[in-house]
């Protein structure tokens, strides 16, 4: 009897190994399709780009709802980001006496880093969204498949565009949030918190490079690229129904968002690495 | 009309294969583990008009989107004009669509373009007109298709379900394609509104000389346009032997037809359907 319930048990345990290998064997292999299938999806999208631009009304109407619509709330946002530096870094490096440095801190972090990410996080958020939403809702009631049948490429027409708007038109608005983040630093911490001008504006020469706003604007073209292909991926491969239009937008902006920060990461070390190979003393705040 | 609704049988024994605008040979789908479609083979004629009936999920609108390439069939080839769709390059696909017309059930008019454009884009897109040239072209299909000029500069979401349907018709026609194919064009309409679309398609086939796939499960759209119907039935619902085409025949024939199936979908009775789906539940 005894014996019997540990062979049960030794069954059951190996039922419920067999299925959690089964589970996570699935969900690996479903990983793998799905970077196969996002890898083709820029694969074909590269191979129109280069093949033959979309007409010139196509681009605009992208152009205008990915560049001028999100000016204003990343202008927005860029100079709270930088009056909320100036307040969590203010008693740091007042305790230290070193708030003249103030300047440097606030607008190395938003060139190098805050500014490329802000603006991502926004395109991904207003634009990014909304293009999984409308070539979702395409998908859904096939205006996708009406354009194929009519002999227009989907990927040609609806894709390229997004995705020439979203790499051409990031570092515009990457260098607007920088600006306005400059700006709102500027302002909290020289109006507000009585910080002298004259060094605060002098330390942010001397510690900002260009190389640090050239970073990040480098940085924000690859942002802006795997927004539009990660947002129109999930808008192309949309489910059926409302509930899968709505989770097609949210999923575009989670991942957009992971593969904004993993991407960053990547290149943060890979452009640290040649800075310091150039400049191997590189420059201190401190 | 009579002229119109000859015998199909009568129709295909005429029929040479160089007469044969679109042949379906051996086509199965599979998507993941389920079997769509097995083992179809259809040659459809120049100059006919074939309703494609069947209940939900027979596979008829799968059918219909292979026929286009719009699915690429598991096994099995589809021939449009001798081109094989699986093997022709995407820029030669691409051309060779020119040649289709394709009704969607709710249309697919694009929503941020007027009815103008949507009617113009297939002309937009495979040739070099001129805007004059383009207008008169558009103009005339919307009236045709019995719509007031005013409708032109109106978008999609401005139009009832049978006005975009009109739509959709004259955007499928502007380029008086070889193949049109209606996927259920009554669906959601009222009876009236059915019957103008009927009409549409019947007076389509006599100003142009147009073959016409029609994927119905309205009887008096298949009797009305049709003349050579194809019944399909579920893959699942049928023995391995058995074909899922249950009817291929003249209208006329469907009320007489042997299988048993037939004559319970023509007449709309549930039959042995509700202890099925009694015991499924």
């Amino acid at each position: 009897m005894v014996q019997t319930s540990r062979t049960a048990s030794r069954d059951g345990d190996s039922n419920v190994l067999t299925l959690w290998i089964t589970s996570w064997g699935s969900a690996v292999v479903d990983g793998i399709m799905t970077v196969g299938d996002i890898t083709l999806f820029a694969h074909r999208m590269f191979v129109w780009m280069f093949t033959r631009l979309p007409r010139r009304g196509t681009m605009m109407i992208n152009f205008y709802q990915v560049g001028v619509l999100s000016l204003p709330v990343v202008a927005l946002t860029g100079t709270f980001i930088g009056m909320v530096l100036a307040v969590q870094s203010y008693y740091q490096f007042h305790e230290i006496g070193l708030e003249n440095r103030l300047g440097a801190v606030i607008n190395m972090s938003l060139v190098r880093e805050l500014g490329p990410v802000l603006a991502a996080t926004m395109l991904a958020g207003r634009v990014g969204s909304a293009m999984a939403a409308v070539l979702g809702t395409m998908r859904v009631t096939e205006q996708i498949d009406a354009l194929t049948t009519m002999g227009a490429d989907p990927i040609h027409y609806l894709v390229v565009p997004r995705f020439l708007a979203c790499i051409l038109l990031i570092p515009a608005l990457t260098i607007m949030a920088d600006f306005m983040g400059i700006v709102g630093g500027y302002f909290y911490s020289v109006v507000i918190l009585g910080i002298d001008h004259a060094p605060y504006l002098q330390n942010s020469q001397e510690f900002v490079s260009g190389f640090d706003l050239f970073t990040g604007i480098f940085k924000s073209i690859f942002f802006g690229g795997i927004i539009a292909i990660v947002s129109c991926y999930q808008g192309f491969h949309c489910e059926a129904g409302a509930e899968g239009v709505g989770k097609a937008a949210t999923s575009a902006f989670v991942y957009s968002f992971v593969m904004i920060l993993a991407i960053d990461l990547f290149l943060n070390i890979t452009l640290d690495a040649i800075y310091y190979a150039f400049v191997p003393e590189g420059s201190s705040i401190l | 009309m009579n002229g119109l609704l000859e015998p199909t049988m009568e129709f295909e024994s005429n029929s040479s294969d160089a007469d044969a605008l679109l042949q379906v040979e051996d086509v199965s789908v599979i998507f993941g583990k389920q079997e769509v479609l097995r083992d179809i083979s259809v040659t459809i004629h120049r100059g006919q008009t074939i309703a494609i009936i069947g209940e939900s999920g027979c596979g008829k609108t799968v059918f219909m989107k292979t026929l286009v390439g719009l699915i690429q069939p598991t096994r099995g080839h589809v021939r449009f004009d001798n081109h094989t769709l699986a093997e022709t390059s995407t820029t030669e696909l691409a051309k060779l669509r020119r040649r289709f017309g394709f009704v969607f059930q709710n249309a697919a008019l694009f929503d941020s373009m007027t009815i103008f454009e949507n009617v113009a884009f297939p002309i937009r897109q495979h040739e070099v007109a001129s805007e004059s040239d383009v207008n008169d072209r558009v103009m005339k299909r919307l009236s045709e298709v019995g719509l007031a000029k005013d409708v032109a500069k109106k978008y999609p979401a401005e139009l009832s379900g049978g006005m975009r349907k009109r739509v959709g018709l004259a955007r499928a026609l502007i380029l008086k394609p070889e193949l049109v194919v209606y996927d259920e064009p009554t669906t959601g309409l009222d009876p009236i509104m059915s019957d103008v679309i009927n009409e549409l398609i019947l007076d389509t086939r006599r100003r142009y000389p147009v073959t016409s796939v029609v994927v119905t499960h309205d009887m008096h759209t298949a009797r009305k346009v049709a003349d050579r119907v194809l019944m399909f039935y579920p893959r699942r619902r049928l023995n391995d032997g058995e074909s899922q085409i249950l009817f291929d025949g003249p209208p006329s024939d469907l009320e007489h037809a042997e299988d048993r199936r037939v004559r319970q979908f023509v007449r709309g009775e549930a039959g042995e359907r509700l202890s099925e789906i009694a015991e499924d539940d």
